[in-house]
């Protein structure tokens, strides 16, 4: 699939956002995150400036954006749709939150988890746009909604450690928060690789053209001089070599320094802020390159019939 | 709320006849030319006289080779467009219920002023029938001529498909396949009609026939004579044994 | 979750058009019918004609593509005067009078001084009738149309062999045929008929054998498929006739009844008679009476004929019947299928069966229609008895230089089996079958200021007919009708420019030329033809003086001119389909058709034909001005009804006479247009029932053909299966009669010019073969037409080349495997003459020896009004740079063209090639030429065709 990075900004942006604003829903009320106006207020500030550009980023992606008002009807039938009204209906709860929060100073325990429910109900809507279509098998897997909510959590909550180590002091409570999503979203994501690398193709160009019967199928000629739209946008195809340089990118930024980092942290051995803002800086491009190759991995079943002999 | 009805009355579609398509586009260049002035948007093009001549279509031909294990590749050539499922997954992912499937006759349809283009419903299509105009940034896709197939400004022989109209070897049928007794029905039953991509549970309209078999060998004059007789032959005594008889026959 | 349905009500009678035009399309050759839908003055939408005898009511891609080709941006907006050098593309715009005076001062000079300084040829127009009688009149002897690189070795076998070929002479009988034999067929040949005449014969389960070395198209849903290797379709039917003549399986009352089978061919080795027909005294040819062994005319002893034995004539020589020498010929094991096999590369067991499956179908499924008939010679018939199997073939068999004994084999294997004219074998179409004996002769003797005696092109029936000079050499620039191609019926267009640039047989001053992209895909050896078309002499004048070119688009070729005269597109034309030319006509109808001006010209441009006749009048020519020397017809319309080729008989045989019921003969009527837009822009005309089959013998049908005018007298036909005026050039190539071929050409007529069909070696191979190179060649290249793109004679369609913007050359998977190429590889292609860089891809349902490509997707940077950089010029390639209009050289200092030595076709598909794996990266394909500057521009960079129309 085409890695439009409208899109690839979208959904790590978002997802960032949204896991801080669960990190801050759930915990916060608690007491167990800050619960100083700064932190809550940059905290709050970032996670819904991070969800804002996302959301809007992904009107880049539409051709009419000025219809896009349209996409929150058919909530009943389609994740796009109901990604879009939960992404909006949580701006509800959220302000709430971070109105007891900033201006009553008193953490709401109704408007905090409900902001966290509606913020893990959106990521997943967003995942599930992905993992619904049967049409991509690498996108139709049981662990890309979980893989897609724990590294929305993990980048979220690295996103928090920084706001926390710039107006105070980092809750030991968060960085483990933080460690614990970073080792699940690695381990959820190399197993979600494996599976996906070890997977049987159930469609095939025997399959596609139902000529299989008769014997091995294979594109003599496509129907067009050059690449149409739907192979533009569909039948993007990335090197063996690039996606193993990808892969590496996204374990060793998108986990393993943030990992090592957030642990220096926790053992008191870094310094806060510029360990914490490395540590952001590196989840956020790891997540863009593992976001960058959900794109570009995903093959989809129409280029069976251009060619393609498995996907 | 648009959704996938519980089910259709009619189930117009196509079946196409891969025993008979020479893969010659005709049913690609009527179906640009009519629908490029009719049914919503333009097919436009873009770099039509330039390097990368591209443009929207909503019916391609593909040309194949198929090996089987025991005989010479052979060639098929395979028309694609939309097959217009009964469980169309272009319809339900669509996040602004533009596109629909119609509850008379099983038509599936993007209602282009409600499309804002996300691409989607492109996405979530196995067969790859739709194609996101550039021009007008909505999704186009096959209509079955639904300005065609109704228009009562055409006369009647003619409310067909432009493909169906135009097909030079007569490879696509069009018809209800909801009604048993059709011809594309008949056709579906008797050359056991195929359903592209089964797997992916969208059920198609469309039907594919396969190629017929190609024909077993009949036995040559060699083996009906005998390899005795031929080898015997009466070539020696200068000329043909058989014409002297074959001519008494003629009287 | 579930979800209520519902959607938005839609207009499903949205307005279609304000009005319909009928016409012909013109996107091929074909000549379908187009209803032309218009809307506010604009095409909207162009479908195929449902009452249409050649379509019904079908429409093929390019059909379709009509629009684009009608508004295409390449398209010649006004006369042209050239101000660069040629091939430069530098042009100043004129007006009409300018270019017409200009043109006129070349013309008539040349014709006041000789005439045989204008070569006039025209391309694939179809308007020969009258570019043909304007040459005639203008009095040059250098005319002629493409034929000559197109098919006429299959026009000129049929016609020499029976009367008529495929295409427009005529077809299978597809409503009745059983098995059906398609060799290698060029797409725009008729190509919606036999589309629709394919899905006919599979839904009645009828078996298609598809022979081609590739199984593309009318191949890939054959039935069977017979990958022959290029050049040895000749063999692999001889062979089948081995087969059939072996197991004794030929209609033999067909022969006898039919064709010279029974007549004596006289055995007197030496003599200058040898070979030829025993005659009486009156000419007739003799046969033996096979009950007393009496010798007779023919025509008298008809199915009483010895079919085999040895005879005396009256003047004691003695002379065998036809037949028995055809038996003896094929009989020898050299035509065995064991034997061709490898040759041919058709498996014997395949050829066994093939040849007894059309056995069996022929004779033990026989059709019997109750349909009473009478013969030429009297006899009454009460059935009539049909062999239902068929046979097509077109470019694929003939454009080699054994084509024209290739197309005689097939047409023999046709008449053996007694399938031409019957029920469900091959039909002929209306005004065929037209023996030579209906044809002219060919005429060439020219002088200042005076039209030729008779038509250019004719059938010859022996060396007398040969346009010769007295010293033997041509009088044509093309050598036609010379002893290097004595029956090149249609003249030689690939060597015009060659010729004329090596002075040989002469120069000339003027070549004007219509329709023909020679600078590019319609010559061989492109690039060595425009450095001839751009050549000049030490004092800086061009050595072609002049050239005058018409097109409606702005093609390579326009580059190279010196005048352009922009023609119209198709829809803004008169035209006729003519019986007098190539009609339309259907094997129980006789048909004719025009194009009208559907839509009224944009630009300063004028159709061609209207042109040529308004010259003919500023020139004078005799029928084209009135007694005061005025225009005799205002345009080519006036001329279409108004024009008499001989009393009664005009361009168009409908609606004729004042009250337009005449049909075939009849004064011209002036409302005659009118009738034929009103009836959908064609007329039809149904033969009688009893003269629908065996037209060459039937009595009705050569009645019926006097009265429509096509003869003047009955023209029934005797099949030959031998081939009388073959042998008289063999009996001059042995030093007999008056006119004796030159020395060096007699041994090449002695062995190809044999009466019975017989195959040799095509002559690239064969000189190759000599000169110990063939195993430097050891593949085959050919082209095939994309049956959704025609060649250059439109334009780049902007939809058509989103289909075909570019080329790869297919090779076999083994030849892949052995040079090391895959799918995306760059190759060099090497032949004697050239080398081109291309991309390729792997192909397996392929004759293993054989390279191919798409015809003429390639194109010359900045022609057609394309990028420079488009797909067509940096991965679209010619084969053409391989092919040499000559054949490699023998050492013997001589010029041999690479023609069949009979017709001179060009013979496009002997190219032999080997392939090399190109190192390195690359982009484009090579040789690379210079961009030639467009005249008009660049196309836009979009298009939203019916934007303002769609709901």
């Amino acid at each position: 699939m085409h890695p439009a990075a409208s899109v690839i900004f979208f959904t790590t942006a978002s997802g960032a956002g949204y896991g801080m604003l669960v990190l801050l829903g759930a915990l916060a009320p608690s007491g167990l995150l800050p619960t100083d106006r700064w932190f809550g207020g940059v905290a709050l500030a970032l996670a819904l400036g991070l969800v804002t550009a996302g959301l809007l980023s992904s009107t880049f992606h539409l051709h009419h954006p000025e219809r896009a008002w349209r996409a929150f009807s058919q909530w009943r039938s389609a994740w796009l749709s109901r990604e879009g009204v939960l992404a909006c209906l949580t701006y509800a709860p959220a302000v709430l939150f971070a109105a007891s929060w900033l201006y009553f100073e008193a953490l709401s325990g109704v408007w905090g988890p409900i902001t966290a429910g509606m913020a893990i109900l959106t990521i997943y809507s967003t995942s599930m746009i992905y993992a619904s279509l049967k049409t991509i098998p690498r996108w139709h897997h049981g662990l890309v909604p979980p893989v897609y909510l724990i590294i929305g959590l993990a980048s979220g909550a690295v996103w928090l450690v920084a706001v926390a180590a710039g107006v105070g002091e980092i809750p030991g409570l968060l960085l483990y928060v933080a460690l614990a999503g970073i080792a699940s979203a690695a381990a959820l994501k190399l197993l979600y690789w494996r599976s996906v690398d070890a997977a049987a193709p159930s469609s095939s160009p025997g399959t596609a053209t139902a000529l299989g019967h008769i014997g091995t199928v294979r594109q003599l000629e496509a129907p067009h001089t050059v690449d149409n739209w739907v192979m533009r946008e569909m039948g993007f195809s990335i090197a063996r070599k690039h996606i193993r340089k990808l892969r590496r990118i996204t374990v060793v930024l998108g986990f393993a320094v943030p990992f090592v980092v957030l642990g220096g942290l926790a053992a008191g051995s870094l310094p806060e802020l510029p360990a914490a803002l490395l540590a952001v800086v590196s989840v956020s491009v790891g997540v863009v390159a593992e976001r960058w190759l959900f794109f570009a991995e995903a093959r989809h079943v129409v280029a069976l019939y251009y060619g393609r002999v498995s996907v | 709320m648009t959704s996938l009805p519980k089910g259709t009355a009619r189930k117009l579609g196509l079946v196409i006849d891969l025993d008979i398509c020479v893969g010659c586009h005709a049913c690609v260049v009527s179906c640009k030319e009519w629908n490029t002035s009719g049914y919503g948007a333009a097919l436009s093009d873009q770099e039509p006289y330039g390097d990368e001549p591209t443009g929207s279509w909503l019916n391609r031909v593909h040309t194949y080779e198929v090996t089987p294990s025991d005989a010479p590749a052979q060639i098929v050539h395979f028309p694609r467009s939309c097959l217009h499922c009964e469980n169309a997954p272009c319809v339900t992912v669509c996040p602004t219920g533009a596109s629909y499937k119609r509850v008379e006759d099983g038509i599936v349809l993007v209602n282009e002023d409600w499309c804002i283009g996300c691409g989607l419903c492109a996405w979530s299509c196995p067969y790859g029938a739709r194609e996101m105009d550039q021009r007008a940034g909505v999704m186009k896709k096959c209509t079955l001529c639904i300005d065609r197939i109704y228009n009562e400004n055409l006369p009647e022989i003619d409310r067909e498909p432009a493909c169906v109209r135009a097909c030079p070897t007569r490879a696509r049928h069009f018809g209800d396949l909801n009604d048993p007794e059709s011809s594309v029905s008949r056709l579906v039953q008797t050359r056991g009609g195929m359903d592209l991509m089964p797997e992916q549970g969208t059920k198609p309209v469309n039907k594919y026939l396969p190629p017929r078999a190609k024909r077993e060998p009949l036995e040559s004059f060699a083996s009906q004579r005998g390899d005795s007789d031929r080898n015997a032959g009466s070539r020696s005594a200068g000329l043909l044994d058989w014409l002297d008889k074959a001519l008494e026959r003629l009287g | 979750m579930t979800a209520e349905h519902s959607q938005p009500y839609l207009d499903c009678s949205p307005k279609v058009s304000d009005e319909i035009r009928r016409t012909t399309c013109y996107m091929c050759a074909c000549r379908c019918g187009i209803n032309v839908h218009l809307r506010d003055g604009r095409v909207r939408y162009i479908e195929g004609n449902r009452d249409h005898p050649v379509n019904n009511g079908v429409l093929c891609a390019k059909g379709s593509a009509g629009i684009m080709q009608h508004y295409a941006p390449s398209r010649l907006r006004t006369p042209l005067l050239r101000i660069g050098e040629r091939g430069e593309g530098k042009f100043e715009e004129i007006s009409w009078d300018e270019a017409l005076d200009k043109a006129v001062s070349w013309l008539a000079s040349v014709r006041a001084r000789n005439p045989r300084k204008l070569a006039f040829f025209t391309g694939r127009d179809q308007s020969q009738a009258l570019t043909s009688w304007w040459a005639q009149q203008y009095g040059t002897p250098n005319y002629a149309a493409h034929g000559g690189f197109c098919s006429v070795n299959m026009a000129a076998a049929g016609i020499y062999t029976m009367g008529g070929s495929f295409w427009e002479f005529g077809q299978p009988d597809w409503e009745r045929t059983r098995m059906f034999m398609i060799f290698g067929v060029a797409e725009d040949h008729d190509s919606n008929p036999i589309k629709l005449g394919l899905s006919r014969l599979k839904a009645r389960g009828a078996k298609i054998v598809g022979v081609n070395p590739v199984r593309t198209g009318y191949n890939a849903v054959a039935d069977e498929w017979v990958p022959i290797t290029p050049g040895t379709d000749g063999l692999f039917i001889l062979s089948m006739i081995h087969e059939l003549l072996e197991a004794g399986r030929v209609d033999l009352d067909y022969l006898l009844r039919y064709t010279n089978a029974g007549w004596l061919v006289i055995q007197d080795s030496g003599a200058p008679d040898n070979g030829l027909f025993a005659r009486d005294a009156n000419a007739e040819p003799l046969a033996a009476d096979r009950n007393n062994g009496g010798v007779a005319p023919a025509k008298s002893v008809r199915r009483n004929a010895a079919l085999q034995g040895t005879f005396r004539l009256p003047d004691g020589r003695s002379a065998r019947p036809v037949f028995e020498l055809l038996a003896g010929k094929y009989s020898h094991p050299a035509y065995a299928p064991e034997t061709t096999a490898e040759t041919t590369g058709v498996p014997a067991g395949q050829t066994q069966r093939l040849a007894a499956e059309l056995a069996r179908v022929a004779f033990d499924e026989a059709i019997v229609l109750e349909r009473p008939w009478t013969d030429v010679y009297g006899e009454q018939h009460t059935t009539m008895i049909g062999r239902p199997v068929s046979f097509h073939a077109m470019r694929g068999i003939s454009a080699h230089s054994n084509g024209f004994q290739t197309c005689r084999a097939l047409h023999l294997l046709q008449i053996l089996l007694g399938s031409v004219e019957c029920p469900g074998g091959f039909r002929f179409k209306p005004p065929y079958p037209k023996p030579v004996s209906a044809h002219p002769t060919p005429n060439a003797e020219f002088q200042p200021n005076q039209p030729l005696a008779g038509p250019h092109l004719g059938y010859p029936h022996g060396p007398e007919h040969l346009l010769l000079n007295d010293d033997g050499s041509p009088l044509r620039i093309d050598k036609a009708f010379s002893w290097e191609n004595p029956l090149s019926v249609h003249g030689l267009m690939h060597m015009v420019i060659s010729n004329a640039y090596h002075g040989d047989p002469y120069s000339i001053e003027v070549l004007f030329m219509y329709m023909a992209n020679m600078s590019w895909n319609s010559t061989m050896n492109t690039k060595g033809v425009m450095e001839m078309l751009s050549a000049k002499h030490d004092d800086g004048s061009y050595v072609i003086p002049k050239i005058i070119y018409s097109d409606a688009y702005s093609s390579e070729m326009v580059a190279y001119a010196d005048l352009i005269l922009p023609d119209t597109t198709y829809l803004e034309r008169h035209d006729c389909i003519s019986l007098l030319d190539r009609p339309i006509s259907e094997p129980d109808a006789a048909a004719d058709a025009i194009r009208w001006p559907v839509v009224e010209p944009d630009r300063d441009v004028r159709g061609f034909q209207s042109v040529l006749l308004d010259l003919g009048a500023r020139l004078g020519l005799a029928g084209m001005v009135t007694a005061d020397g005025s225009p005799r017809y205002t345009d080519y319309a006036d001329y279409i009804v108004n024009h008499e080729r001989k009393p009664g008989v005009g361009p168009l045989a409908g609606f004729r006479g004042t009250d337009a019921r005449a049909r075939g003969r009849g004064e011209p009527n002036s409302s005659q247009l009118e009738r034929y837009i009103d009836n959908g822009g064609f007329w039809i005309e149904n033969i009688p029932e009893e003269a629908q089959f065996f037209k060459h013998a039937n009595l009705a049908y050569q009645e019926w053909a006097v009265s429509m005018g096509f003869f003047d007298r009955p023209h029934p036909v005797t099949f030959a299966l031998y081939l009388e005026p073959l042998a008289k050039f063999q009996r001059a190539a042995e030093g007999h009669g008056e006119r004796i071929p030159p020395e060096h050409l007699r041994e090449r007529i002695r062995e190809t010019f044999d009466p019975l069909p017989k195959w040799y070696a095509p002559f690239e191979q064969e000189l190759l073969s000599e000169s110990g190179k063939l195993g430097k060649f050891p593949l085959h290249a050919i082209t095939q037409r994309p049956a959704a793109m025609y060649h250059s004679w439109g334009t780049q369609n902007a939809w058509l080349r989103q289909i075909h913007g570019r080329n790869p050359l297919y090779v076999p998977g083994e030849v892949c495997d052995a040079v090391g190429l895959e799918d995306g590889d760059w190759a060099w292609v090497i032949s004697h003459h050239g080398r081109i860089k291309v991309p390729v891809a792997r192909m397996n349902a392929l004759n293993a020896k054989t390279l191919w490509t798409w015809n003429a997707i390639g194109k010359r940077k900045g022609a057609w009004a394309l990028t420079p950089t488009a797909p067509e010029s940096t991965k679209g390639f010619l084969l053409n740079h391989l092919i040499h209009e000559l054949l490699p050289p023998r050492g013997d200092g001589l010029r041999w063209s690479n023609s069949d030595p009979i017709t001179g076709q060009g013979a496009w598909y002997d190219l032999r090639v080997r392939i090399e794996k190109a190192q390195g990266e690359a982009s484009e394909c090579e040789p690379r030429f210079t961009r030639q500057i467009s005249p008009v521009g660049e196309g836009p960079e979009e298009v939203a065709y019916g934007e303002e129309w769609s709901t």
